[in-house]
């Protein structure tokens, strides 16, 4: 989850965010090295007393600052394009779970075999046990095996939502009436928090996701208990 | 039912990708599948012949289609009200 005064990303949970982190790196490290460049080229113009008044042109740098703009795009092009590609990949889900979104929570529908269905409110701040966290915690959390190929279809029953979880990379839009389909694997056990990413009304900042990876054997357990639960 | 279709309900573990909706978008994949079990039950139970190979849609889209949606189509078969062509 976030913590305060956090500056990066929450560490990754699932290869792509993993991949995501590291290409923000290394496109924010060129961004730091042009943008310190052009500083230090700005205080040396400021701050010297020569002046040159009979440069008319010069082949050699126009040369310079046309082609190393256009390597270092080509640097940034193609680790984003591989990714975009990977994201993009034919997947092999071993669970399908829907995730529909209300005016205010979100539902889970675990169908692959039986009728599994329920809800996860946010834990109201007066209901919170100690450690745990405000505004994120849900009395339900969508429990997932570790390591495991997840498809997850997601759509709203009313207005706009969107189902985001930032340290899985996942942020999928919840449309009335569409079923959009997103995949993640989560690489390690362990909760992982995120929160509606599209306006939808009064509570649109309280209704958030909490995600659970464990051991498989966990998850059949969780689920044949809430099965008789429900 | 063949041997095949057998196999492939009895290891069913989730809906395998399909290569007609390969895109984000899924809402035709749910729809298809449940139209799909229905006219193939329409047309084996016609035929007087075992509808079990009809499971694997019936598995597919209970896998895909949120729950709200299919009580609301079961529900608009059972009126006669249903806007699909089966």
């Amino acid at each position: 989850m976030a913590h305060p005064s956090q500056l990066g990303f929450q560490d990754a949970a699932s290869p792509v965010m993993e991949e995501l982190l590291h290409f923000h790196d290394h496109a924010l490290m060129i961004v730091f090295l042009i943008s310190t460049l052009v500083l230090y080229i700005i205080v040396a113009m400021v701050t010297t007393k020569l002046t040159n008044k009979f440069i008319l042109d010069s082949q050699e740098i126009e040369i310079i600052w046309t082609l190393l703009p256009a390597i270092i795009l080509i640097l940034i092009a193609l680790p984003s394009l591989r990714i975009l590609y990977l994201m993009d990949e034919i997947n092999d889900p071993h669970l399908t779970i829907k995730a529909m979104g209300h005016r205010w929570y979100w539902s889970y529908e675990y169908t692959d075999y039986e009728d599994l269905g329920f809800d996860s409110y946010m834990i109201p701040t007066q209901d919170l046990a100690p450690g745990q966290f405000r505004l994120l915690e849900t009395d339900h959390r969508m429990v997932v095996p570790v390591e495991s190929p997840i498809r997850i279809l997601i759509s709203a029953e009313d207005v706009l939502h969107s189902w985001a979880v930032p340290s899985l990379g996942v942020k999928m839009d919840a449309v009335p009436g569409r079923l959009n389909q997103t995949a993640f694997i989560a690489s390690r056990p362990g909760v992982f928090y995120g929160q509606c990413s599209e306006i939808c009304g009064a509570n649109h900042s309280f209704m958030p996701i909490v995600v659970e990876a464990v051991p498989l054997e966990h998850f059949e357990n969780w689920s044949s208990l809430m099965l008789e639960d429900a | 039912m063949s041997d095949a279709v057998q196999e492939k309900i009895k290891n069913y573990r989730t809906a395998p990708f399909d290569a007609r909706f390969p895109n984000t978008n899924q809402t035709r994949n749910c729809f298809q599948n449940y139209l799909d079990f229905h006219r193939c039950n329409k047309v084996l139970s016609a035929k007087d012949q075992d509808t079990a190979p009809c499971d694997w849609y019936r598995r597919v889209y209970k896998s895909l289609c949120p729950i709200s949606w299919v009580q609301k189509w079961d529900d608009q078969i059972e009126a006669g009200s249903f806007p699909g062509k089966i």
